[in-house]
């Protein structure tokens, strides 16, 4: 017995397994936490990571119907300071960051010429008073959550942009940890009170026993949730205290995978790459107005004209039938059994109880009830796009 | 009964010149939750070590080898409906198929449950 790959040439693998980086493997802020827990560790993104604890279906199931804690300090926590920081960074991103209120928080992509997709990324707009920074009051602050496995690329290619003016840090010694699911409130709230204050898309700082935590109500599951930024060495006893609460168990990299593939959200080196543009990736909320009229944003033109034109080949969701899961680097195919698209994520779906996937297609076959062939590893599957999400959002707004 | 395991996990009891063959219970915990199998049809002849079925987990496909050569007399159908057996009984319901030997000398290079254990131990 042996794992087998799906029948797809050169399938990217940039976010997995290892990151495609040659740096040596890092451990994350609570590795020993997660090892005593009995996490399977595998490499993901430079770092060994747990893929799973108690086995992916459970923790899945557990997360949609209680709350799961996930760490996820392998991303990269990034702060910006500096007078005209919102601009600077408009340059580079397609959303309206001028416009971001404090502790307001946007979905954004870091874009290259072309228009492709360098990154996807959270954006907020820090409070005058912190945290991260002095708070001195006239430098405004930005802090930013990249993916692990391009956060170096990420750096590197925001040094060249930004201006001299504007201080750009790693915040590595802080880890972040998720808790998704429908009573990640109420177990957060038990440790840190005001946290239910919070609505989808906003962020603010908060204190556990004496550690400041800055805390987002967002996430990556479709769930009601949160993401918490808190110092790498007080991680392991605020997740003790977190997995103290009868809601909450920690959850491996499996289930935040099949979970954000049945909320339909994207995940970069896989669904996003630097071929593809936002308009393909149907990511079209994370282009501002304001900016789309402007085209003042790297990549603008491209992406613009084909927001008007149409893309070639748009990011759908499939229902694949049958039980066998049909994965990443499978292809679709037309009548004549020639390629005419790609599966970029794929697995079977807990919630659903069948395999699901993502996938590019014609733009002419992305209309939902559209029936397409599936080709993997020279079998023949029937999928039918579906609208995304799998499973409806549950955010708090 | 003997049972026969190999370094890729699979398992085979024989009885006469008909094995049954499986997957270990070291390789289901590996795989983690099974959500489907495909087991070769009666008739199909596999040579010693080609691809006879797929068996796949939430997070990945694998294939299974066949441990000897042979012609398959039975898929085990139950897995269709739950691939699940796999994990709950790898090395009972959870067999894969069955197959007529051709070449009982095939067993000598396979490994018996103590060798295999110990093998386990040592990954």
């Amino acid at each position: 017995m042996s794992e087998t790959m799906t029948e797809a040439r050169d399938v990217e693998l940039s976010g997995d397994p290892d990151g495609g980086e040659d740096a040596p493997i890092q451990l994350l802020p609570l590795d020993a936490w997660h090892r005593a827990r009995g996490g399977r560790m595998v490499p993901f993104a430079g770092y060994e990571m747990p893929v799973q604890y108690d086995g992916i279906m459970a923790e899945h199931l557990w997360t949609r119907e209680h709350a799961g804690l996930f760490d996820v300090s392998h991303m990269g926590q990034l702060l910006f300071t500096g007078a005209g920081v919102d601009q600077s960074l408009e340059a580079v991103l397609p959303g309206d960051i001028k416009g971001l209120g404090e502790g307001r928080m946007r979905y954004s992509l870091l874009l290259n010429d072309d228009g492709g997709i360098v990154d996807d990324l959270m954006v907020t707009r820090l409070p005058a008073t912190g945290p991260f920074h002095d708070g001195e009051g006239e430098a405004p602050a930005i802090y930013m959550v990249v993916n692990g496995a391009t956060k170096y690329d990420d750096i590197g290619y925001l040094l060249d942009v930004l201006p001299d003016a504007i201080t750009m840090s790693l915040l590595d010694e802080q880890a972040l940890l998720a808790l998704q699911g429908p009573e990640a409130v109420t177990a957060l709230a038990r440790l840190v009170p005001g946290v239910d204050r919070l609505v989808f898309m906003t962020a603010g700082a908060f204190e556990w026993n004496g550690t400041p935590l800055w805390i987002s109500r967002s996430g990556y599951t479709g769930e009601d949730g949160f993401e918490i930024s808190i110092p790498g060495d007080v991680a392991a006893a605020f997740a003790d205290a977190l997995t103290e609460q009868p809601e909450v168990k920690p959850i491996g990299l499996g289930a935040r995978d099949s979970l954000r593939l049945e909320a339909g959200l994207p995940l970069y080196g896989h669904d996003l790459d630097p071929d593809t543009t936002p308009v393909m990736a149907d990511l079209g909320f994370a282009l501002a107005k304001r900016r789309r009229e402007a085209k003042d944003f790297v990549g603008a033109e491209r992406i613009v004209s084909e927001r008007e034109n149409g893309p070639a080949t748009k990011r759908v969701g499939l229902m694949v039938e049958g039980r066998q899961p049909v994965r990443e680097g499978a292809l679709v195919v037309g009548d004549d059994r020639v390629e005419i698209g790609r599966v970029t994520s794929g697995g079977f779906a807990p919630t659903i109880g069948a395999p699901i996937a993502m996938a590019y297609v014609p733009a002419a076959l992305a209309v939902p009830g559209t029936v397409v062939t599936l080709a993997q590893r020279g079998k023949l599957h029937r999928a039918t796009v579906a609208a995304m999400p799998f499973v409806p959002h549950r955010y708090v707004r | 009964m003997p049972r026969y395991f190999t370094e890729d996990h699979e398992w085979i009891d024989v009885d006469g010149d008909v094995g049954t063959v499986g997957i270990s219970d070291y390789a289901q915990q590996q795989l983690g939750d099974i959500v489907f199998v495909d087991v070769p049809a009666a008739g199909r002849r596999f040579a010693k070590g080609d691809e006879a079925a797929t068996v796949e987990s939430v997070k990945a496909a694998s294939d299974v080898y066949c441990p000897v050569a042979g012609t398959v007399v039975e898929g085990n159908a139950a897995l269709e409906d739950e691939p699940a057996l796999v994990n709950s009984d790898p090395e009972g319901e959870g067999w894969f198929f069955k197959l007529t030997l051709a070449d009982t000398g095939d067993l000598e290079d396979l490994m018996d449950e103590t060798a295999y254990e110990a093998f386990v131990a040592k990954l």
